[in-house]
């Protein structure tokens, strides 16, 4: 027992005390900024792997980045990757950072379904669905879950069975062998219910864009509540994204 | 011997030759040639591939000898087009090869005659029997009115990745457990062909297994390296080899916490859990992402290793290793924890190397076997690494030789930060390259032993250098028969700490 006591006053306290104010420290990359310096916009749209960048004027889609900062790389006096890991919202085309402009991307509060905040507000619980991810994803949203996040502490969980679930998160671009097994999942769940796609993926297919080995169609069937970028995402872009969807206080200013 | 080996080629860990230089031999000489040489202990398969290329299916088979640490190149073609296409399994005689029939079988419908079992590997798109879907998967069954069957998956009761597990259990007791993988295919192979910028390849790489990225990406340079006869200075090859072992660490303590988890030992799930944070965050600090995405490139690095870093490492490493002893020394004489975990799930040696197990699943059952220490890549061949080896093979063992590696791998690093040659001067590693020339009509294998064992990747290029077929092996295409085998006449509620003790791959075996 003494044993114990010593190694968990060693352990001190993990936890983040506030998750909404918490910041992660660079070189992490996070919201990218782009200024409006002259460049080859060919070369720096060519660079890109997943074609996330677009120009007139010159964007990058969260949606479709991977977050490797390679344009960053080779073109420092235009693109800056932040430390800013506030990222994730529920209207796709504010995945979409343009030059000039930096600015928190939040949710859109126009919308976001009115029974959300009324039902979701104090707990929800969410069945996680790994759909070809590679893991990382995964890793980060277990990591969600442990001592130092502990996102339990806003009644945020991920369940095993979608018949507890008040929603699905999406992981991975969607295999063809997975598609039935996504459809089935989330017609388990009971409505009222959301839809979280969680990692660039799951977004757009990221890297995997493209593949014959995707069937993404299922997508087009549900409303999306919620993207979170990020390759893989931070736990914390995660469960603010989350916070900031379901709390009738907006938390992030 | 001498004169089987005149009929190989034998090459070192991520060489390239020419394709033309490995002897093309008929099949019944080859199928001769590769059980012979398998004769030997210290010999083991290492990747068995085929690949369409001008009407042609040609076999490629890597076969790795760890007393010279050579890898010997063997090879034989077969027409394609018309015909039911058969030839004689090797599996027959050598059960550790199922695998590579299975998939060469899967992919170009070839029937091999005598192997046990020819079962879909993953499923993949473009799959010669396009019929069968991974959904209508018929599992072996054991008619009885004795015994049930449980199925659990694709989708699992947590936040973890998807494949079927259909235990057949009389009781509690499991008769036999199979496994069937597949609902995690992305095409990643295919893709690495399709995608035509190093980038992105390098990005897929980094995909395979997002939980292996540094192995996996480590692999991948190395091919890309010897296709383009790129040599990397030895500062780059000491910090790849501190990444290698830093994503090992973290790994082997989130699994520690993982299986105390698993034994409602919720001392040794947080303080084990905790400890994982600041090593991937280091990883962020050093890179820019927790899991070391971006952080390897082919012929160089964005991210040299500044001395601040070093020195945060060096710390990094004093502060934890006590605050993991500390933990490990508690958690690891816990008789409630030993009882769960002693003699629960052994793979015995004799299974092991039946089955080809590699990595921590064979180490644990006294199979040595550690690519860092047969076939040396990056700083390895310069500070040797010795593997740490077990005897017992059961969930005890592998808890167990992850403390044991993690202490060895901490030695590693800081013998590698101690080396004068590497960090005392002023080089630093070099841009990585944007642009590649590959060496026409060349194929090249890279091994890295990355946390769950040996990754094996390789490319062959045609005559403009283009890459015509890229084959990449994770761990876990062996060691899931290993899993298999520990559930036998185990009572169904261990498999939990079963499936935790090994931590093998889906997305890393599904490609």
């Amino acid at each position: 027992m003494i044993k114990e006591t010593q190694i968990l006053t060693h352990h001190g306290r993990q936890y983040i005390p506030d998750l909404t104010k918490a910041r992660v420290p660079a070189p992490f990359r996070g919201r990218p900024v782009i200024s409006s310096a002259e460049v080859d916009d060919k070369a720096l749209m060519e660079l890109c792997p997943t074609g996330a960048i677009s120009k007139n004027p010159v964007s990058i889609n969260l949606g479709r980045c991977l977050l490797c900062g390679e344009c960053e790389l080779a073109f420092p006096e235009k693109i800056k990757f932040t430390n800013d890991h506030i990222m994730a919202t529920n209207d796709s085309k504010r995945l979409v950072v343009r030059e000039g402009e930096d600015k928190r991307i939040l949710l859109n509060p126009d919308m976001i379904r009115e029974d959300i905040k009324q039902i979701f507000n104090r707990s929800l619980k969410l069945r996680q669905i790994s759909a070809a991810g590679d893991n990382s994803c995964e890793l980060e949203l277990g990591a969600c879950g442990n001592p130092n996040f502990d996102m339990g502490r806003f009644g945020l969980e991920f369940v095993a069975s979608p018949r507890h679930a008040d929603g699905i998160v999406i992981t991975g671009p969607i295999s063809e062998n997975m598609a039935e097994a996504v459809q089935i999942c989330n017609a388990a769940v009971p409505s009222p219910k959301i839809v979280v796609l969680c990692g660039v993926d799951a977004i757009s297919g990221g890297i995997f864009a493209g593949s014959q080995a995707l069937n993404r169609e299922f997508l087009q069937e549900v409303q999306i509540d919620l993207y979170v970028p990020g390759n893989p995402p931070h736990p914390l872009t995660f469960i603010n994204g989350i916070l900031e969807l379901t709390r009738v206080k907006f938390l992030i200013q | 011997m001498t004169k089987d080996i005149e009929n190989t080629l034998e090459i070192k860990n991520g060489q390239a030759v020419n394709l033309s230089e490995i002897p093309v031999l008929e099949y019944q000489e080859f199928h001769a040639l590769v059980l012979d040489l398998l004769q030997a202990e210290d010999v083991h398969c290492v990747n068995y591939y085929a690949f369409p290329h001008n009407d042609i299916l040609r076999f490629i088979c890597c076969l790795a000898d760890d007393r010279t640490q050579g890898i010997y190149l063997l090879s034989h073609i077969m027409a394609t087009g018309g015909g039911l296409l058969k030839l004689e399994s090797l599996t027959k005689y050598i059960d550790a090869l199922h695998i590579y029939e299975r998939e060469i079988w899967e992919n170009f419908g070839i029937e091999f005659e005598g192997h046990p079992w020819l079962k879909p590997v993953r499923f993949p798109h473009d799959r010669y029997n396009g019929d069968l879907k991974v959904n209508d998967y018929p599992f072996y069954k054991v008619e009885s009115e004795e015994l049930h069957e449980v199925g659990v998956g694709p989708i699992h009761a947590g936040v973890i990745e998807p494949g079927h597990f259909r235990f057949t259990c009389n009781g509690e007791m499991v008769l036999h457990l199979e496994i069937q993988l597949g609902w995690q295919h992305r095409g990643v192979e295919r893709l690495l062909l399709e995608k035509p910028k190093l980038l992105q390849r390098t990005i897929l790489a980094e995909s395979i297994a997002g939980d292996t990225t540094i192995g996996h990406t480590l692999a991948f340079a190395r091919v890309m390296e010897g296709l383009s006869g790129i040599s990397v200075n030895s500062r780059l090859d000491a910090e790849r080899a501190i990444a290698l072992e830093l994503e090992r660490i973290a790994i082997h303590t989130g699994d520690i916490s993982a299986l105390c988890t698993d034994v409602a030992y919720q001392l040794g799930t947080a303080v084990f859990g905790a400890l994982r944070t600041p090593l991937i965050n280091y990883t962020q600090d050093w890179c820019g992402n927790r899991f070391g995405k971006g952080l390897i490139r082919t012929g160089g690095s964005h991210y040299s290793l500044t001395d601040e870093l070093i020195q945060r490492l060096r710390n990094l490493l004093d502060d934890f290793e006590w605050r993991f002893k500390e933990m490990a020394d508690k958690a690891y004489s816990l008789v409630s924890v030993e009882n769960r975990f002693d003699e629960i799930g052994t793979v015995t040696n004799r299974q092991a190397k039946l089955i080809g197990t590699v990595g921590m699943a064979a180490r644990m059952s006294g199979v040595k076997r550690d690519i860092r220490h047969s076939h040396p890549f990056a700083s390895f061949s310069d500070i040797p690494y010795s593997p740490v080896i077990l005897e017992k093979g059961d969930v005890y063992a592998r808890y167990y030789l992850r403390r044991l590696e993690i202490e060895e791998s901490i030695n590693y690093i800081r013998k590698v930060l101690d080396n004068k040659r590497y960090f005392l001067s002023e080089a630093t590693s070099p841009v990585p390259e944007t642009n590649l020339n590959l060496s026409p009509v060349s194929i090249s294998v890279s091994m890295v032993e990355g946390w769950r064992g040996e990754i094996c990747h390789c490319a062959v290029t045609d005559e403009q250098g283009k890459i015509i077929h890229y084959k990449v092996k994770d761990p876990s295409m062996h060691n899931w028969k290993a899993l298999e085998l520990s559930l036998r006449d185990l009572e169904i509620s261990d498999f939990p700490i079963n499936n935790k003790s090994y931590n093998l791959s889906y997305c890393g075996y599904d490609l």
